[in-house]
């Protein structure tokens, strides 16, 4: 109960900072145009694919919507999301350290782990509003379409870009206890999360087990499955664990800085 | 309430704190004194649980600072060196969250709060930005939060650094006022602070506790035989001779000499009071006699004898009375 109450405070404080701050909304019109952007991209598209196909053949063979716009408008998302977290990440632990606040928290009935936790659901609390508001500019589709999307598609991959997001602000949270400069821990998580997102690339059906082993930390590359609409325990088990390992990594470098310093 | 035992600290190489032993009763205002970098700072980070100890052990308000860090933490309030405050937040904003972390119920919240700004005149800038206090409010609003949750401990380090002379005199003021429900430890360079405010002083120097006792003792043991300040009319030289004539006068250090007036610092020997004897060696000799006082050492000077790597001024100090309690001995 009170760990409830103390991580919560930590929450509330930290969407405090981020609206206090041009942050929030900077990321937030970014995203939104960015989301516009790729959806009106690929609507049209789709409008044109679909009028060519209805005039070839008789019946009008329908296309998916769930095919051809949602899934690569998710897909495009998560890149963005991996430009955008670190802005979400970068001020967590390091501008605490900068201020010295972090004596204030560090002093407090808090634990480190209560610490670490409010600061890293501030930071998904916040991403789920941006997944939020990417998803209502898609449903204007429901308004219009003939045949409606499939629902179960949409939701995978809305749980697809939340879980990739949650990974990624995991790393940039542990990246964020290594300094007290804002600006290092922005280019670290992306840095970081740029690589991961790169070993992906390497995946090839005659990859050997090596390189197999190295494309399984590819960040993006658990999302297809999801995005089809196939939930595979393994891609959720995947991004579950970068979001462990990320917060255990995070409270670990916490309480050894406390001895060290 | 405060039981420090052996309390050793090490930066790397350097020893921030190096044995430390103290204890406060509950109800007391201990001060806490040294020069830069003695380890005043570093020992409170330890009392209150943000830094581990490299030895030794420390009991705050009945519970280890190691072993039980979170219910040492919920009793004791902490006022570090710079106040730690997130200047994108009002000043009721930001008391409102300490007063949410520090668990203070909900129903209560308001009114602690409320409280807390009023103790510290905090209240008239609730609604302003931190960021844009003034160095004295933001002392202000960091002792507030320190007090918001009517903690048994108080730990201040340097809680009047950078406020004006009438809020260093307020603060002391609401210091005071806290001792007796409170325990409080404070930390600061101000002697008269510790003067006023303080029931018992610890001086540390290079992360060792130099002295031990009450303000009042001090300057009374340190003061040892009274030096003696002698203002005369006539000829300096004169006046030496007929001084050093007088028996049980130790020292004689000239001060300053005018045409026809002069002073001298006089140190009789330990125990003996000279001073009707010097009247009339003066008079006998034709001198006038303008003034003859006692010079009591002030506690800056105490302080700087304790502290002063000078080992000649710890020589000179006498010996402890002999009902001293021990924790009160000279260890410099
Ligand atoms: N994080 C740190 N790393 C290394 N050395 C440190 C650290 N913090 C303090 N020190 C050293 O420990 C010693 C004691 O410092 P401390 O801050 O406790 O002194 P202080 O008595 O509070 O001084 P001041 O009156 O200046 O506040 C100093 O020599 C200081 O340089
Ligand atoms: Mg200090």
């Amino acid at each position: 109960m009170t760990a409830l109450r103390n991580v919560w405070a930590l929450v509330r404080k930290e969407w405090h900072h981020y609206f206090a701050s041009p942050i929030a909304y900077v990321l937030l019109v970014a995203w939104s145009v960015l989301g516009g952007i790729f959806f009106s991209a690929y609507f049209w598209a789709y409008l044109e694919r679909s009028r060519a196909t209805a005039a070839q053949s008789e019946f009008g063979m329908k296309m998916s919507l769930n095919e051809m716009l949602f899934a690569p408008v998710f897909n495009n998302m998560a890149v963005v999301a991996l430009f955008m977290t670190p802005m979400l990440t970068m001020r967590l632990f390091a501008e605490e350290k900068r201020q010295g606040t972090i004596e204030l928290l560090a002093t407090a009935p808090l634990t480190d782990l209560q610490i670490v936790l409010g600061k890293f659901l501030a930071a998904v609390g916040f991403y789920a509003g941006m997944v939020v508001i990417c998803f209502a500019n898609l449903l204007v589709v429901w308004a219009y379409a003939d045949t409606p999307p499939e629902w179960r598609p949409v939701l995978t991959g809305l749980l697809a870009v939340l879980l990739l997001g949650s990974a990624l602000i995991a790393l940039g949270l542990f990246v964020s206890t290594l300094t007290r400069n804002q600006i290092i821990a922005a280019v670290m998580a992306f840095s970081l999360s740029l690589v991961m997102l790169v070993l992906g690339w390497f995946d090839n059906p005659m990859a050997g087990p090596f390189m197999k082993f190295v494309t399984y930390f590819g960040l993006t590359n658990h999302l297809e499955d999801l995005l089809k609409g196939v939930i595979d325990l393994k891609d959720v088990v995947f991004y579950l664990s970068v979001i462990t390992f990320g917060l255990v990594l995070a409270h670990q470098s916490v309480e050894s800085q406390r001895w060290r310093a | 309430m405060i039981d420090v035992q052996n309390l050793t600290k090490r930066y790397g190489r350097t020893t921030a704190v190096n044995g430390v032993s103290f204890r406060v009763e509950k109800g007391e205002i201990l001060g806490f004194l040294g020069p830069n970098g003695a380890g005043k700072t570093t020992t409170m980070r330890i009392l209150t649980g943000y830094l581990p100890a490299t030895e030794g052990t420390a009991t705050v308000a009945g519970f280890d600072v190691f072993k039980q860090p979170i219910e040492v933490k919920k009793r004791v309030g902490y006022t570090p060196e710079t106040p730690p405050l997130y200047p994108d937040m009002q000043v009721g904003e930001f008391l409102e969250f300490c007063a949410r972390i520090k668990g203070v119920p909900k129903d209560r919240r308001a009114a602690r709060v409320e409280e807390a700004a009023e103790k510290c005149r905090v209240a008239d800038v609730r609604k302003k930005m931190i960021g844009r206090l003034s160095k004295g409010y933001r002392q202000r609003v960091g002792l507030a939060q320190a007090i918001l949750n009517n903690p048994e401990v108080l730990i201040l380090d340097e809680p009047t650094a950078g406020l004006d002379p009438k809020q260093i005199i307020e603060t002391r003021e609401l210091i005071k006022g806290l001792g007796g429900d409170h325990t409080v430890v404070l930390s600061t360079h101000i002697l008269p602070e510790v003067a006023v405010t303080c029931g018992r002083v610890v001086i540390i120097n290079q992360g060792r506790v130099v002295a031990e006792d009450t303000p009042d003792n001090l300057t009374r043991r340190l003061r040892g035989s009274a030096a003696l300040q002698v203002d005369v009319r006539g000829d300096a030289r004169m006046a030496e001779e007929a001084l050093r004539a007088v028996t049980g006068v130790a020292q004689i250090a000239p001060h300053a000499a005018e045409a026809d007036a002069c002073a001298f610092e006089v140190t009789p020997e330990p125990g003996r009071d000279v001073r009707a004897e010097i009247a009339r060696a003066l008079v006998e000799r034709g001198l006038g006699l303008l003034g003859l006082r006692q010079v009591g050492m002030s506690l800056e000077e105490i302080f700087l004898r304790l502290t002063t790597a000078d080992a000649a001024a710890g020589e000179s100090a006498p010996p402890p009375p002999p009902d001293a309690p021990p924790e009160a001995e000279v260890t410099a």
